[in-house]
C-alpha cells in the first residue's frame, strides 16, 4: 500500500503526520491545547504568513524563488495607513491600490528575470531593498490606523463552539487558498507553471508560454504578498516599516516543510498549508509552555527545514533513478 | 600610448575603480574637507579611513564570498555566523577561560564548524547552496540567542577590544586585518591551484570531475573559508562595541557582501572572480552609504539607491542589455549623422 503512494506525496503526508502527533502531543501535555480554539487561532495568527507563503509556492514550483515579499508585507502595511489615515482614503479605495502596487512591483522583477535572464534571487533580493526603503521613507514610525471600515472587518466573524473565533483574515487565507488550488490543479496555467519547474527548456519546447508564466509567478507572488500585508496591517491595526523582518525565510520555510521541491516542478499548495501550521504550532507550544524561549522557534524550525531538505534529497534520487 | 590606454580601459579594474573614483570625487564638491588625513595619537583619521574602517567587516565577507559565488554557490549565513562568533567570544571572554588565544581560536573554530556544515550541505548532500544555507541563517540566529541566554552580553577587555578599536602602523585594526587576509587569500588562490579548480568547478562542475578535480574537496574549503572570513568579521564587530548582540550583529550583512562580489564584477552562476574586485565593490557601496549620509540625504534613501545600483549593475552584465544599449546608441548617431 505505501509502495504503490506517489511519492512525490510522501513529504506532505510525513509533514501532515508530524501536524497531527505535534497536535495531540501538545493536547496531553497542556490543559486547553487540543481545542478549536487553538486551531481557529493558528489560521487568524498565521493568515498573513500563510498567503505570503502561497504566492511563494507558485515562485518555487515554477523554479524561481522570491525574496522580497517580507518588504513587501512592511510596504503595503504602511502604504495602508498612509492612505487611510493621512491621505484620508477610504480603506475600500485604499486596499486595491496597495494590492496593485505589489502586483506592479512583481511584474517589474518578472520582467528583469526574464527579459534580461538575471537571476531570480539577486534581483528579488533588489526587490526587497526598494520595498523596504519605500516603507521607510513613507513612515518610520509605526502609524496606527483607525477607521470604521477596519474594525467591521475586525470584528467580522463566525463564533464556533469551544468560544473558537473564525476571523476575517482566517477567512481571507481559506478563500486565497482554495483560489491557489483551483489556479494549479484545475487550469491550464497551473499545468505550464509545474512544466516550468520542471524543465524550463523543455517546457519551451512543447509550446509553454514561458516568459508569461514567469512573469506570472512574480506578478502573483507580489499581489499576494501585498494582500498579506494588507491581511497584516487589519490584524495589527497598523502599518510599521520594520514589520515581516525575515518573513521571506518564514514563508520559504513553510513551503520546504510542506514538502514542495525547491528545485522546482514538485509541491502543491495543502502542503504549504500544513507547513504554515506546523510552523504556527511551534509557536504556539513555546507560548504555552512558558519556560522555553522564542529562540528555540529558530532552531526548531532550522532543523525540521534540514530534515525536509534530506528526505527530499533522498526522494528526488529515487525519483531521479525511476525515470533513467 | 593608444595601447596602454586600451589595456587600461579593457581591464576588468577599470569600470569599478571609475565607479569609486567617482563617488569620492562627488564628495569633493559636496563636503571639501573629504580627504582631509589627520594623524593623531599614533593613528590616521579622515573620511577615507573611516570608509575603510566601517567596510571592513563586509569587506572580509565578500573576500569568502567571493570564492563561494566562484564555484557557482551561495553563503546566507554569514550574519548568523557573525552572531554566533560574536557570542562566543563575549561569553568565553566573561568566563575563566578568558586568555586571547583561547578566545580569538574558538571563535574561529566556530566560524570553521559553521563552514563545515554549510560545504557539506552542499557538497555531499548536493543541495542548492541557498537553501543549505538558508538552513543556518534561520537556525544560527536562534542558536546564538541560546548561547547568549537571550540576552546582549558586554564585555571590557583590552586586548580583544584591539581587534576593533585598535591601531597597527597608523591604521586601524580591522583594515589591517582585511589587508592581510586578502594578501593571503590572493597568495592562496592565485600561487596554487586552488584557484584554477575553484573557477574550473564554477563553470563546469560536471567537466571538472571528469578532469580529474575533487569537487567535493574544493566546494567544501570554499565554504569552510567563508565561515572563517566571517567569524573574523564577527570578532571584529563584536570587539568594536564590546558585546554581543544576537538579533543585530551582522544583519543584513550577507546582502552587503553579495552585492559587493556582484558590484566588482563576479558572475553569480560562478567561474571567474577577483578578491580584489569584491574589495573594491566594499567600499563602492560604503563610500556610496558615506556620500549619502554626509550630503544630507534622509539615510532611509540609502537602500533606495542601493537597490536601484543592483539593477543598473545587473542590467549592465546582462548580455541583452548591451546589445540593446548598443542599438540604442548607434540609432542615435546615425539619426545625428542625417
Amino acid at each position: 500500500m505505501i509502495l504503490r503512494l506517489n511519492p512525490r506525496l510522501l513529504p506532505v503526508l510525513v509533514t501532515a503526520i508530524l501536524l497531527v502527533l505535534l497536535f495531540v502531543a501538545g493536547a496531553i501535555r497542556f490543559d486547553g491545547f487540543g481545542s478549536l480554539r487553538v486551531v481557529m487561532n493558528l489560521f487568524t495568527d498565521n493568515a498573513f504568513l500563510g498567503i505570503t507563503a502561497i504566492g511563494m509556492t507558485f515562485v518555487i514550483l515554477s523554479g524561481g524563488i522570491d525574496l522580497s515579499v517580507g518588504a513587501v508585507i512592511a510596504f503595503s502595511s504602511v502604504l495602508c495607513a498612509v492612505l487611510i489615515e493621512q491621505q484620508g482614503w477610504h480603506p475600500l479605495l485604499a486596499i486595491p491600490v496597495v494590492i496593485g502596487c505589489g502586483a506592479l512591483l512583481g511584474l517589474v522583477m518578472g520582467m528583469l528575470i526574464h527579459c534580461y535572464n538575471m537571476q531570480a534571487f539577486i534581483v528579488t533580493l533588489a526587490g526587497m531593498f526598494f520595498a523596504r526603503a519605500l516603507a521607510t521613507i513613507l513612515s518610520e514610525q509605526s502609524i496606527p490606523i483607525e477607521h470604521g471600515f477596519y474594525d467591521a472587518v475586525n470584528n467580522f466573524g463566525i463564533m464556533l463552539p469551544g468560544r473558537a473565533w473564525l476571523g476575517s483574515g482566517a477567512m481571507i487565507f481559506f478563500l486565497v487558498f482554495l483560489l491557489a488550488i483551483w489556479l494549479l490543479h484545475y487550469t491550464r496555467t497551473g499545468g505550464f507553471i509545474y512544466a516550468l519547474g520542471g524543465n524550463a527548456a523543455s517546457s519551451a519546447l512543447m509550446g509553454v508560454p514561458v516568459g508569461r508564466t514567469r512573469v506570472l509567478v512574480y506578478v502573483l507572488s507580489g499581489t499576494l504578498a501585498a494582500t498579506g500585508g494588507v491581511v497584516y496591517s487589519f490584524y495589527t491595526a497598523s502599518g510599521y516599516a520594520l514589520s515581516g523582518i525575515g518573513l521571506e525565510l518564514d514563508a520559504i520555510a513553510a513551503v520546504v516543510i510542506g514538502g514542495t521541491l525547491l528545485s522546482g516542478g514538485i509541491g502543491y499548495v495543502h502542503g504549504t498549508l500544513l507547513g504554515v501550521l506546523i510552523m504556527g504550532l511551534i509557536q504556539t507550544w513555546i507560548s504555552f509552555d512558558g519556560t522555553l524561549n522564542s529562540w528555540w522557534t529558530k532552531i526548531v524550525i532550522g532543523v525540521l527545514v534540514l530534515a525536509f531538505i534530506c528526505l527530499q534529497h533522498g526522494l528526488s534520487r529515487q525519483l531521479g533513478s525511476k525515470s533513467t | 600610448m593608444n595601447k596602454l590606454f586600451h589595456q587600461i580601459t579593457h581591464s576588468r579594474l577599470y569600470w569599478p575603480v571609475m565607479a569609486l573614483l567617482l563617488i569620492l570625487l562627488a564628495n569633493l564638491f559636496i563636503s571639501p574637507g573629504f580627504f582631509e588625513l589627520e594623524f593623531r595619537d599614533g593613528r590616521v583619521y579622515g573620511s577615507l579611513v573611516d570608509i575603510l574602517n566601517r567596510g571592513a567587516p563586509v569587506a572580509l565577507l565578500a573576500i569568502g564570498m567571493s570564492l563561494v559565488i566562484a564555484t557557482g554557490g551561495v553563503d546566507l549565513s554569514v550574519g548568523a555566523v557573525i552572531a554566533i562568533t560574536g557570542a562566543v567570544c563575549a561569553n568565553l571572554l566573561n568566563s575563566s577561560a578568558d586568555s586571547l588565544f583561547i578566545v580569538i581560536s574558538l571563535g574561529l573554530f566556530a566560524g570553521l564548524v559553521a563552514g563545515f556544515i554549510n560545504g557539506s550541505l552542499v557538497s555531499f548532500l548536493g543541495i542548492q547552496p541557498i537553501v543549505a544555507t538558508l538552513v543556518l541563517m534561520v537556525a544560527g540566529r536562534g542558536i546564538a540567542q541560546l548561547i547568549n541566554n537571550g540576552q546582549i552580553i558586554t564585555f571590557s577587555h583590552e586586548g580583544f577590544a584591539f581587534l576593533g578599536v585598535g591601531s597597527v602602523l597608523g591604521l586601524p585594526t580591522p583594515v589591517v586585518i582585511v589587508l592581510v587576509v586578502l594578501a593571503a587569500l590572493h597568495c592562496l588562490v592565485r600561487f596554487t591551484a586552488l584557484g584554477l579548480f575553484i573557477e574550473a568547478v564554477g563553470c563546469n562542475p560536471r567537466a571538472s570531475h571528469l578532469a580529474g578535480v575533487h569537487v567535493n574537496a574544493v566546494k567544501l574549503s570554499v565554504y569552510c573559508i567563508s565561515g572563517l572570513c566571517a567569524a573574523l568579521a564577527g570578532m571584529i564587530i563584536t570587539a568594536d562595541i564590546q558585546g554581543a548582540d544576537a538579533n543585530n550583529a551582522g544583519l543584513w550583512l550577507e546582502l552587503d557582501a553579495i552585492l559587493a562580489v556582484v558590484i566588482g564584477g563576479s558572475a553569480l552562476t560562478g567561474g571567474r572572480f577577483s578578491l580584489l574586485l569584491s574589495v573594491i565593490g566594499v567600499l563602492i557601496i560604503q563610500a556610496l552609504g558615506t556620500t549619502i549620509l554626509v550630503s544630507g540625504i534622509a539615510p532611509q534613501y540609502n537602500l533606495l539607491i542601493k537597490s536601484l545600483v543592483i539593477v543598473a549593475v545587473l542590467l549592465l552584465q546582462a548580455p541583452l542589455f548591451k546589445q540593446q544599449f548598443k542599438q540604442q546608441l548607434s540609432g542615435l548617431v546615425r539619426r545625428r549623422a542625417a
